[in-house]
């Protein structure tokens, strides 16, 4: 299986990767799972097939013109921010469990991707990156010669 | 469960692990934000997934209730190869007060955000009662 290598390159405010953290740890014990997840901010799910992949990510409540993503062959970046609530004088916080700030991730690809085809949309706070892999790198067919 | 029990409104019989759902989805507690803006209090809820379809508000005995279900995405020909995170239903419900106008809340959902505005009630003026004379 492959893992991105975000712990070499995950960088990110500590209050966000830690109430994440912390996040993602209760939902996995109330969901009965045992998958033990990688730290970094936003969490990615990865699907793949043969000439591309599919990276979705639960980002809520950003402007999608802030989110940056960039690929640079196998490296993918996703950068952007989320703003705090501004507050008035007289308003103030009863409860604030929500992160804000700046977040960053790259994520080492198992390809390098066709950075000119990369398609990204962004709905109901999920990013969804389509990467497909550069014409090189497409898996090729190796016939089995008969004697 | 007891971490969260303290941090959270859910009176004991609403909180989301103690009611069962019929679909074998995890349910998740959203993260919220409460701030007290002028007349109203405005709660943000993360519920990424979710549109307004798939979204109910309830009120009922001054107890609102946040459900919020995901249909999970599925790629034709594709596997799922790697994941952080699980995709599943959001719930969340918290006491109400009085002080509160139950009649006006209002409720939008905007890139997986949910915006309530939960006006403040008028102030009733107290009441006087005369007493009359035998």
């Amino acid at each position: 299986m492959w893992l991105p290598s975000n712990r070499r390159f995950g960088r990110m405010s500590d209050m966000w990767s830690e109430m994440d953290r912390v996040q993602r740890e209760m939902n996995r014990l109330f969901s009965g799972e045992s998958v033990a997840y990688a730290t970094g901010y936003p969490a990615i799910n990865v699907w793949s097939s043969e000439n591309d992949l599919i990276l979705t990510s639960e980002i809520p409540g950003v402007d999608p013109d802030s989110v940056d993503i960039s690929v640079e062959g196998d490296m993918l970046t996703i950068s952007g921010s989320r703003p705090r609530e501004e507050l008035g004088e007289d308003e103030h916080y009863h409860r604030q469990e929500r992160a804000h700030g700046n977040f960053k991730r790259k994520i080492k690809l198992p390809f390098r991707a066709d950075a000119n085809n990369v398609d990204a949309t962004y709905e109901k706070g999920v990013l969804k990156i389509m990467l497909p892999r550069i014409e090189e790198e497409k898996p090729q067919k190796i016939r089995i010669k008969t004697e | 469960m007891d971490q969260t029990k303290k941090d959270i409104d859910v009176t004991k019989e609403m909180s989301p692990m103690e009611t069962e759902t019929t679909r074998n989805r995890p349910v998740f507690i959203p993260r919220v934000d409460i701030m007290e803006k002028g007349n109203a209090i405005v709660l943000l809820a993360d519920i990424p997934g979710v549109d307004e379809r798939h979204l109910d508000i309830t009120l009922e005995k001054g107890v609102l209730t946040i459900l919020g279900s995901v249909e999970p995405e599925r790629y034709r020909d594709y596997e799922l190869a790697y994941a952080e995170y699980s995709i599943g239903d959001y719930r969340r419900s918290f006491t109400i007060s009085d002080e509160i106008d139950h009649d006006n809340i209002e409720a939008r959902v905007k890139n997986g955000v949910l915006q309530l505005i939960l006006p403040k009630a008028k102030p009733l003026l107290p009441k006087k009662i005369k007493v009359k004379g035998a």
